[in-house]
């Protein structure tokens, strides 16, 4: 499952947001008539059909697998945090059908009609991933109902929706969706410019493209901030393994990188000294908690956790310059030189690693625990026969999905974008 | 138990959408897959454009049924996501491939050898899914998830031919401009209606055969009746196309397939898992069904109109004929 939610989150983020950039770079043709506009809204669009479909069909398989491989999971949780499963239902089927309408409603709508049928899935993308994200903050802690006797009782479907970490957990990955967008978009079209393509619409796009990563992405470095500061207050087992705390102290220094060893203390990583109170407290001399006073039993995989936390944070810093840079240049009203473009065009991978390290750390930093407190991993997955060879199953055709994928995206930039969807010329002239 | 009747009802409602919606998406990938003659490829088109813009919303549908399983009756779907795991994973490839194939396929105009290996692809997941589907219905029915029975899978065959006759009589009324494609589709619903016909009776002789408690199931008055019903609308459909009346045909398929899972349903009622649980004993808490039931209402209430909507702008009746765009 965890392949699929790694495979999935992918074009779910880019089917969340890709939406904006294709409805503002059809809301600039519209207002300016610059046809480079247009044929930037017929390529994205074009990408997007591609990436909402892989997107539609993985998030298919994570329906089904949630019976699949956690039957007794769902058993339990199904009563409780089933709302906002309920919800996300509806507000992904307005997407899907919103999509229908505006990668075939070219030559069937007004311009202006439409360039407001992308606006429902602007906005319903989001609201979906909101509505998944307070699932996962459930997860992390779970709330409204009562265990008696092994059986769920007293359920506040609202309270569990409303789980505490819901908050910051849902603007944090929301957030996460838009600068994993942004930046993937700009860097494709980066890449484009260095291979030699100057049509106007790559500019536009990397424009578009950077101007939405220059918001979303300092604004997530605060959020960030909000969630880690809640963690360490909530949920210290894992904000310890996040850390690779292993000692409880006061003006707790921070680690970056190094290699866990002996289940005690980190070997090779680099230390700053009381960084880590100040960061989690705004106080130097602050306790931290660390992983002694968390039973062996449950603790996280340290390892995992720490790693894919300072590779979150590390390559969201790598992209915070990227972003400086590609502004002094914009604001200056400069062409960007090769080495900016290289640089955006990096930021493809880091964002990439960002956000799957981002993802890394919620779910292992919250093991042995699927639902914490509640069941542990072990005791949730399926007991029926063959979940390995599900599992290599399912892999295999991710691979396959994955790799056609990107063959086709490759294309998608070359053909001429004025094709449009099914090959119809489209009718320009309208 | 009103409550969990109210969220059974929403389960039906979207289990009905998606076999007649859904399964018009599987047949237009049977009939894909068996395209032939000098039309083939025009074959191949019309299919295109009927489910390019509705399928992804089509198979929502399915994906609502399991949240409200989950949500609603969270034991049951505990229990029939273990005990029928295979079939409904072999489901899911089959989903999961045709919906990827779909996409691949259609975005790779200069690269024929690509299209055609995901066509294909295509064709062969569009006979996977709605047979495992089919089948895990079956294994449902039996009341021991006994999907590898001779009746599982012979409810499998015919929820793929289901597919097909309906997919056949869409296409039939959605084709405005071509009298010959036209008639080769109307050809297919009139043969694929018998092979309902055929497919049915076969399931039903093995029930009789294999499945004492099913069979006996099945003759009580509302699964009787439902039965009946849709052999009846099967011929009104065959009539309904040889008097050129697709239109008659399009309403009396879709009544048909209705008809199909009432049986179904009026078959194992009240048991939601035959033999393990019921809709009262597998519900959820009250105050879980009320939050569901006012979901659904908000939800109804944006839903609706997009689908009539979308539905309007693809199929009204003052669509311009598919192939101008072309």
């Amino acid at each position: 499952m965890g392949t699929s939610l790694a495979f999935h989150i992918v074009f779910a983020a880019l089917g969340v947001d890709l939406p904006l950039l294709v409805f503002a770079a059809e809301g600039m043709w519209l207002r300016t008539k610059d046809r480079a506009y247009y044929d930037l809204a017929r390529s994205w669009a074009k990408g997007m059909a591609i990436l909402f479909a892989i997107g539609a069909v993985s998030g298919t398989i994570l329906s089904f697998e949630l019976g699949l491989l956690w039957p007794r999971l769902m058993g339990y949780a199904g009563g409780i945090i089933g709302l906002p499963f309920s919800l996300e239902g509806f507000a992904f089927f307005i997407e899907a059908i919103f999509i229908g309408l505006y990668l075939f409603g070219w030559d069937r709508l007004s311009p202006r009609v439409h360039w407001l049928t992308a606006l429902p899935i602007v906005i319903s993308g989001p609201i979906s991933a909101m509505f998944i994200t307070m699932a996962n903050a459930w997860m992390q802690m779970p709330t409204g109902f009562t265990m008696v006797g092994g059986k769920v009782t007293d359920v506040h479907p609202l309270a569990a929706m409303f789980a505490k970490p819901w908050a910051t957990e849902v603007t944090h990955g929301t957030l996460a969706a838009f600068v994993f967008t942004a930046f993937g978009t700009a860097a494709v079209c980066a890449f484009a410019w260095l291979r030699g393509d100057r049509r106007a619409q790559v500019a536009a796009g990397l424009r578009i493209a950077m101007i939405m990563g220059a918001i979303a992405l300092p604004a997530q470095v605060v959020i960030g901030d909000v969630a880690a500061r809640f963690i360490a207050a909530n949920e210290p087992a894992k904000f310890a393994a996040m850390e690779a705390l292993y000692h409880t102290q006061h003006g707790a220094p921070i680690t970056l990188g190094g290699i866990p060893v002996g289940g005690d203390r980190v070997a090779w990583g680099i230390e700053i000294p009381k960084m880590l109170s100040f960061l989690a407290n705004s106080n130097f001399n602050s306790e931290i908690v660390g992983l002694d006073r968390v039973p062996r039993a449950d603790r996280p995989p340290v390892l995992g956790t720490h790693l894919s936390f300072d590779a979150m944070v590390g390559s969201a810093s790598a992209l915070l310059f990227i972003t400086l840079g590609w502004l002094w240049f914009t604001l200056r009203k400069r062409e960007l030189p090769r080495l900016m473009n290289v640089a955006i065009a990096l930021s493809a991978p880091l964002v990439l690693v960002a956000l799957e390290a981002g993802w890394f750390v919620t779910e292992f930093g919250r093991q042995p625990w699927i639902a914490r407190g509640l069941l542990r991993t072990s005791d949730g997955v399926t007991i029926a026969p063959g979940v390995n060879i599900a599992f290599y199953g399912f892999s295999v055709v991710y691979v396959v999905l994955a790799a056609a994928c990107w063959w086709l995206m490759r294309r998608v930039d070359r053909v001429p974008a004025a094709s449009g969807t099914h090959g119809r010329v489209a009718g320009v002239a309208r | 138990m009103t409550l969990a009747l109210g969220a059974a009802l929403v389960a039906l409602f979207a289990i009905t959408l998606y076999a007649v919606f859904g399964g018009a998406d599987f047949g237009g990938g049977v009939w894909d897959l068996l395209a032939t003659g000098p039309r083939k490829q025009a074959q191949r088109d019309a299919i295109t454009h009927a489910i390019g813009p509705v399928w992804e919303a089509n198979h929502v549908w399915v994906i609502f049924a399991i949240v409200v399983l989950f949500t609603c009756f969270p034991p049951a779907f505990s229990d029939i996501a273990t005990g029928l795991n295979a079939p409904l994973s072999f489901a899911l490839v089959g989903i999961v491939m045709r919906g990827a194939a779909f996409v691949f396929r259609n975005h790779t105009d200069e690269a024929p050898h690509f299209a055609h290996f995901w066509t294909l692809i295509f064709g062969v997941a569009s006979l996977l899914a709605p047979f495992w589907l089919g089948d895990a219905i079956g294994g449902l029915a039996t009341g021991d998830y006994a999907w590898t029975s001779p009746f599982a899978f012979s409810v499998g065959v015919f929820a793929i031919v289901v597919c097909a006759q309906m997919a056949a009589v869409f296409l039939a009324k959605e084709i405005y401009d071509d009298e010959e494609l036209r008639r080769d589709f109307r050809r297919r619903a009139v043969r694929a209606t018998f092979a309902v016909w055929v497919a049915g009776a076969i399931s039903g002789l093995i029930a009789s055969q294999s499945e004492p408690r099913l069979f006996a199931a099945l003759l009580t008055p509302t699964a009787f009746i439902a039965i009946g019903v849709a052999m009846a609308l099967g011929l009104g459909v065959a009539y309904a196309l040889h008097a050129h009346r697709n239109g008659l045909a399009r309403t009396l398929v879709g009544l048909e397939a209705l008809a199909i899972l009432v049986g179904w349903f009026g078959a194992q009622a009240p048991a939601l898992v035959p033999g393990h649980y019921t809709l009262a004993n597998a519900a959820s808490s009250d105050a879980m069904l009320e939050a569901f039931l006012i979901a659904s209402a908000i939800g109804a209430f944006f839903l609706i109109p997009s689908l009539i909507f979308l539905f309007t702008v693809f199929k009204g009746p003052n669509v311009k004929p598919i192939s101008s765009s072309q």
